[in-house]
């Protein structure tokens, strides 16, 4: 029959590949502490950008010959792309939530909280309608943008919107953070719901409103190897560094909050 | 009603058509010329499809294009009707609407419109067809439904462009006649470009020959035929067109005579159509089976080539082509009597 | 089919094993989201007023882009295909930009124009008081600019391979241009103008990027199909898949509705 060929032919690329790989674990393996190699990607949530590139930075520098990449993303897009077997070597999300379903599907075990972080108020540089506190976000004719339910910015925001007993209708609901973050910063909206790591990542493009303690909510950030990793040393290697004080050191000064 | 006065010259690479037409109103003139000469041009800057390079057109009372005083009027402005030789019926609307869509576009209302085309639908025997579409029409109706929306649109000059070119043989003849009909009634100027000298010599009052840009001879048909100026002409007109009246295979000729046809069946007004290749000439009464034989008197003899044209006046009055070589030897010159013979096969009747 | 059978130019049978695997790539997909559909909860997820919502505004967002598109689109294609003037193969050349511009390009490009501080959006704002993102008019805009190439450029082509000897044969019996394109032209490129209404709305019903971009999400009044499937993917595949399905009906049945006897591009014999 003619099938025979072409899926012999899959198969025999299929074996090769997991020999491949198999030698690479073989090698690292064997010697646990010294020299790690190779490569890992780590999938981690849209609010972890721009502390992560510095940490895989750093990471690289202190390990030459490994390469760290990054997928960001929603936490719970990229939980959905882990459980469908997306090649990840670590997840970081931005909530319990989000982990603990990629935990559940047996993706992944061992999550560690690393970095906890709250909300803020993003309004633009040069804003037309000002907006001062929460409080000012229900007033009709303020537009403003938050994360969609699903996504723990999301879900944050709407935690917050209960807590203070707001009714705040949004003009739109993202995909993830940086989406609201580019509303703001084109001036599309008057104020949007991120992190205060945002904000801070933004610099002079958003001007942050801070929310008091006591209205506010937080988010603990876990992170976890997976579990198909093919490379879990190298994978549990990055997840000390991110939880070593070196790590957190980077983390405290893009705003994040310790664990 | 004013006739068309157009002096047309216009560049093209092959060569320059320059011609000068003058048609009276209730006149049909006939542009005869072969393929290429020049005759669609002529048409297209009539009706406005394109500019003139020099001259001039008047239709009516109204300059509709001289670029001298920079004046062109535009075609849709132009009271001009056209039939043009592929019909170019919409094939999106039915015969009612086509013929309708002059009134309308002149922005007569919808009722008034079909009205309006519903005279013309009548006129031209087109009432069973009202409601079809082009493509569910033989060559003969769609000429018809043609020659309707063209004259509906109530133009000051009718335009005919090879109306009969797309027409089978058969269809051919019973249009034609019907057509000759019908440009009788139009009041205005009409002017009809063909290749076909049938065309030419049944339906218009004067020809015009046209070859390769410039008019090569114009005059009656019978003026051309008999004294063709140039060698298409002559071979063109190789005809002898007689009319008369048929009955059960007989036709009186107007003009005096009896010819026996091959076609019992037509009756009434009719033309007869022999070529003059196909009439003997004799110096004595012939004997043989060929049915016409008359006797007349040789009134004109012309040189086409290598051919001799004899004009023989009798009755009927016909041009007979013999050789240089027979005419040497029958010894035959002007006023020499003489006797014709034409087999009755040789004979076309049709209804006229 | 017998020797006999076969027509002289049918493609010989080595043909057919690209073929097929073209039909796998395009098929296999298409029958993945019918075999994995949750077919129990399918009823109780389509009438679901994130589901019946998403519909409606695609239904009529899609629509209105189209007929935004049909108006303005025709008489540039006209203008393409016929006027003569300056910069002709520039403009042209715009018309193409959105067909290859990756849709949130797009939408950010219409950000910077129609939106809040865009260079036009501004003056609408500060005069007349009109935002377009995050509004269903918004949307509208989103799909339009996306889906009207699609009709221009049919169009376009169909004009310029039109044989002019209808129009010639109007305009002798007295009609003026515009009279003579309405009656006479439009008609006769009457399957070309359906073929590229049905591409239009295809493209307008299926836009994601440009919609989510400058109209935002919000249910009911910028959350199209396809926005609804991308978040649906966040909380529930489930339902993603449910409304992917949908989408698909309603293509098929846009298709279906218009069929072989439009879909024929070209001007009509």
């Amino acid at each position: 029959m003619r099938m025979n060929r072409p899926v012999a032919l899959i198969a025999t690329a299929l074996v090769l590949a997991a020999c491949g790989s198999s030698s690479t674990t073989a090698t690292s393996s064997s010697s646990s502490t010294t020299t790690l190699s190779g490569s890992i990607t780590v999938f981690a949530a849209s609010s972890l950008k721009e502390s992560f590139t510095t940490l895989g930075t750093q990471f690289e520098a202190a390990h030459p010959g490994t390469t760290v990449t990054f997928n960001f993303g929603a936490s719970s897009t990229l939980a959905t792309q882990i459980t469908q077997k997306a090649p990840a070597d670590v997840f970081a999300a931005a909530s319990q939530k989000t982990m603990d379903t990629v935990t559940a599907a047996g993706a992944a075990t061992g999550d560690k909280v690393f970095a906890v972080n709250t909300m803020e108020i993003a309004t633009p540089a040069k804003p037309s309608t000002p907006v001062a506190g929460l409080a000012d976000l229900a007033k009709p004719g303020v537009k403003v943008a938050v994360c969609q339910k699903d996504v723990p910015c999301g879900a944050a925001a709407v935690k917050l919107f209960d807590l203070n007993k707001l009714t705040v209708t949004p003009v739109s609901e993202e995909v993830d953070v940086k989406s609201v973050l580019s509303k703001v910063v084109l001036g599309e909206v008057d104020a949007g719901i991120v992190y205060v790591t945002d904000v801070k990542a933004a610099k002079e493009k958003v001007v942050g409103v801070e929310i008091p303690a006591a209205q506010n909510v937080t988010t603990k950030y876990p992170i976890a190897p997976i579990t198909a990793s093919t490379n879990s040393d190298l994978a549990r290697a990055f997840i000390d560094y991110v939880l070593s004080s070196e790590g957190q050191s980077v983390l405290t000064a893009a705003g994040f909050a310790s664990p | 009603m004013s006739g068309l006065d157009a002096r047309v010259v216009v560049r093209r690479p092959a060569f320059t058509l320059d011609v000068a037409l003058d048609v009276a109103p209730g006149e049909v003139v006939a542009v005869l010329g072969p393929n290429g000469a020049g005759k669609s041009t002529l048409l297209r800057t009539i009706c406005g499809l394109e500019p003139l390079g020099e001259g001039h057109i008047r239709l009516g009372d109204v300059l509709v294009d001289e670029p001298s005083t920079n004046t062109l009027v535009p075609a849709a402005k132009r009271r001009v009707g056209i039939v043009f030789q592929d019909y170019r019926l919409f094939p999106h609307l039915t015969v009612l609407d086509n013929v309708a869509f002059g009134p309308r576009s002149a922005g007569r209302s919808a009722r008034h419109s079909r009205d309006a085309a519903t005279t013309w639908i009548e006129r031209l025997r087109l009432v069973d067809l009202v409601g079809r579409k082009p493509g569910a029409l033989s060559g003969g109706q769609a000429q018809r439904v043609a020659l309707a929306r063209a004259l509906a649109s109530d133009p000051s000059v009718l335009l005919l462009d090879e109306p009969l070119a797309a027409l089978d043989a058969g269809t051919r003849l019973d249009v034609r006649s019907d057509l000759r009909e019908h440009l009788h009634e139009f009041d205005g100027p009409t002017l009809l470009v063909t290749h076909d000298p049938l065309d030419a010599l049944v339906l218009a009052d004067r020809l015009v020959v046209l070859e390769e840009g410039s008019i090569t001879q114009q005059g009656t048909a019978l003026d051309v035929a008999r004294r063709p100026a140039t060698a298409y002409v002559a071979r063109l007109l190789g005809l002898n067109l007689l009319r008369g009246s048929a009955h059960d295979g007989d036709v009186m000729i107007d003009g005096g005579g009896t010819v026996h046809v091959t076609d019992r069946g037509v009756a009434g007004a009719v033309l007869v159509a022999v070529r003059p290749s196909a009439i003997s000439l004799h110096t004595q009464q012939p004997e043989g089976s060929a049915r016409n034989v008359w006797a007349g008197t040789v009134d004109g003899i012309e040189s086409i080539g290598d051919r001799v044209r004899v004009t023989v006046a009798g009755a009927p009055t016909v041009m007979v082509d013999v050789t240089a070589a027979a005419i040497t030897d029958l010894d035959v010159r002007r006023g020499t009597a003489v006797w014709l013979s034409a087999k009755a096969t040789e004979l076309e009747v049709y209804p006229g | 089919m017998t020797r006999r059978d076969r027509p002289t130019t049918a493609p010989p049978w080595p043909v057919w094993v690209p073929a097929g695997l073209a039909l796998l790539f395009l098929g296999l997909p298409i029958v993945g989201l019918l075999v994995r559909a949750p077919w129990s909860r399918m009823w109780e997820i389509l009438t679901s007023p994130t589901s019946l919502d998403a519909l409606r505004l695609s239904l009529v967002t899609a629509s209105a882009a189209t007929l935004v598109t049909i108006v303005i689109g025709i008489p540039l294609a006209w203008l393409l295909a016929r006027a003569d003037f300056r910069g002709r193969g520039v403009v042209r050349a715009l018309v193409t930009v959105p067909l290859v511009l990756p849709p949130v390009v797009g939408g950010i490009a219409l950000l910077l124009a129609f939106g809040r501080r865009g260079i036009m959006g501004q003056y609408l704002d500060s005069c007349c008081g009109i935002t377009l993102p995050f509004t269903t008019p918004g949307v509208v805009v989103a799909e339009t600019f996306v889906a009207m190439p699609f009709l221009v450029i049919t169009i376009e082509g169909a004009l310029r391979g039109l044989d002019t000897r209808f129009e010639d044969a109007a305009a002798t019996l007295g009609a003026g241009r515009l009279t003579v394109f309405r009656r006479v032209t439009l008609p006769l490129i009457l399957p070309s103008i359906a073929a590229g209404v049905v591409l239009t709305f295809a493209r307008a019903l299926g836009e994601f990027g440009a919609t989510i971009t400058f109209a935002g999400n919000l249910r009911g009044v910028t959350q199209t199909l396809p926005l609804a499937v991308y978040i649906g993917l966040e909380g529930d595949p489930d339902e993603a898949i449910a409304l992917s399905l949908v989408l698909l009906a309603v293509s098929v049945v846009v298709l279906v509705a218009l069929r072989d006897k439009w879909l024929r591009t070209g001007a009509a014999s």
